[in-house]
């Protein structure tokens, strides 16, 4: 089992270090220890409940807002803990942005969905320019170029994830978290948010929650699959698809699970 | 995922593959046989039946391939088909050298009386044994086994090499056997190799079962086959 959770190569972005998630009396994450390398795309997979999606929450502080919540252990970022007394979760989240399941744009114009963020953060450059980097950063660009100031509202669903990727990347985070970015896209509008998260890799730290196992395969360089609460394994994603170390793993990608 | 729909296909191609299999053992036996008893109408055979081979390497890599598209298997799911469709790409090469040696039985029969060589009856009866074990083994899943057949492949690489120092030493007493000779040469050579893809359904085995890749072991000291020394 010890070396069914590897340790990445190169230098580490994100670590979970005996980290877990509590609400209420229900514990969601249970000790888990991870090490997310920077610069890759790490995906969880895992059956609905097993808390992939807490454990992605825990590297913005994102369970912060839930009310009853409990996390024990450390949540490291660049090998600071996030949790630490004195860390600003605001500044964790501009550094670590986020992309939802449903798109979530402002009910604004396409070009002030970008400004938002940046402008709060006393940003003194030239906005012009950053909407037209962050879009063109999020394959958008030239989709809208020629209506900027109409509502974000009016694109459609997978335009409205892009923009909220080009938002997020507005405020220059070192790293992406995505809870299911693709799942209410269709297959043509999955496929720009995979090429994105390609294109993204080099730049940034990506961790991607997805249900869609194939979509974990194509675009992860490591996936960690996590039931009821534990990290079952962790590993390269080629090793992880065509031979698992663990049982459970190897049921859960080939459809035999429970 | 329909579970059930995978498994019923997964199922279908396996029975493909050991349908193929045993097509290809009854080539290679019978091949064998019509070498041993001098017997025309059963290398006809041989040679007529390997178009069978041939529609079972397709339909396999068809309905592999169709799999692969539809059903995006996953870990050993993903092992199985991969294996699948080598080993029915070698059952379909064990045909084509089942078929050499059928052809060689009418130039024999025409040829000079020549000395029967036990040799070639041991690698005939290897090379058929290797052939069904390995079958077995991919079928059971059954490492030990297909490592044996690795092992036994060593055997035949050796009678190989003793073959072609007989049949040289044959053919220097007396020219009139070189037809005859070099044709012998080719059956042995035929059934080495028939030997060797029994190695590789074996190797695909272990990869099946594993995970892991053992081919090209540096380590396990194959003896080169192709042109051993006629010392």
């Amino acid at each position: 089992m010890a070396d069914a959770i590897i340790t990445p190569e190169g230098p580490i972005e994100l670590e979970a270090r005996d980290l877990s998630v509590l609400y209420g009396e229900t514990r969601a994450l249970k000790h888990v220890h991870l090490q997310i390398p920077d610069r890759q795309v790490v995906a969880f997979i895992g059956p609905s409940g097993c808390g992939k999606s807490t454990l992605l929450r825990c590297f913005n502080r994102m369970n912060d807002l839930i009310p009853g919540v409990k996390v024990e252990g450390e949540a490291l970022f660049q090998g600071r803990n996030l949790y630490a007394p004195g860390v600003d979760a605001v500044d964790v989240r501009r550094r670590i942005g986020m992309v939802f399941q449903k798109p979530n744009p402002f009910p604004k114009s396409i070009r002030d969905n970008i400004v938002f963020g940046p402008r709060i953060n006393g940003f003194q450059g030239d906005l012009d320019e950053l909407v037209e980097h962050s879009l063109r950063q999020a394959a958008l660009w030239d989709e809208v170029k020629d209506r900027l100031d109409s509502s974000a509202l009016a694109l459609s669903g997978g335009q409205q994830q892009r923009l909220c990727i080009a938002r997020a990347l507005a405020v220059e985070p070192e790293v992406l978290l995505m809870d299911e970015p693709a799942s209410a896209l269709d297959p043509i509008a999955t496929q720009k948010i995979e090429d994105l998260i390609y294109q993204l890799r080099a730049e940034y730290t990506i961790v991607i929650v997805t249900h869609n196992m194939q979509q974990a395969a194509r675009v992860s360089d490591y996936t960690a699959f996590l039931y009821m609460g534990e990290v079952i394994e962790y590993g390269p994603t080629n090793g992880l698809f065509t031979n698992p170390r663990v049982e459970r793993t190897e049921a859960y990608i080939t459809g035999r699970f429970g | 995922m329909s579970q059930r729909h995978l498994q019923d296909d997964l199922d279908k191609l396996k029975r493909a593959l050991v349908q193929m299999g045993e097509t290809a053992q009854h080539a290679v036996s019978m091949a064998v046989e019509a070498l041993r008893e001098g017997n025309r109408a059963k290398a006809y055979q041989v040679i007529d039946e390997d178009g069978k081979l041939d529609a079972l390497e397709l339909e396999i890599e068809e309905m592999a391939v169709g799999l692969l598209a539809l059903q995006q298997p996953m870990a050993r799911d993903l092992r199985f088909i991969t294996t699948t469709m080598k080993i029915a790409n070698d059952l379909e090469r064990v045909g084509d050298h089942a078929v050499n040696v059928a052809e060689t039985v009418h130039y024999i029969l025409e040829g000079p009386r020549f000395p029967t060589l036990p040799e070639i009856d041991e690698m005939a009866r290897s090379a058929t044994e290797m052939l069904s074990q390995s079958l077995d083994a991919f079928l059971r899943g059954d490492v030990v086994l297909a490592r044996e057949v690795l092992r036994r492949d060593d055997r035949v690489d050796e009678i190989h090499g003793n073959n072609f120092r007989i049949l040289l030493t044959h053919i220097m007493e007396d020219p009139r056997r070189i037809g005859v000779g070099m044709d012998l040469l080719l059956v042995s050579g035929n059934l080495e190799r028939i030997a060797d893809l029994a190695t590789n359904i074996s190797e695909d085995t272990v990869y099946l079962v594993e995970g892991r890749s053992i081919k090209h072991n540096a380590g396990r000291g194959r003896p080169s086959t192709e042109r051993p020394a006629a010392s």
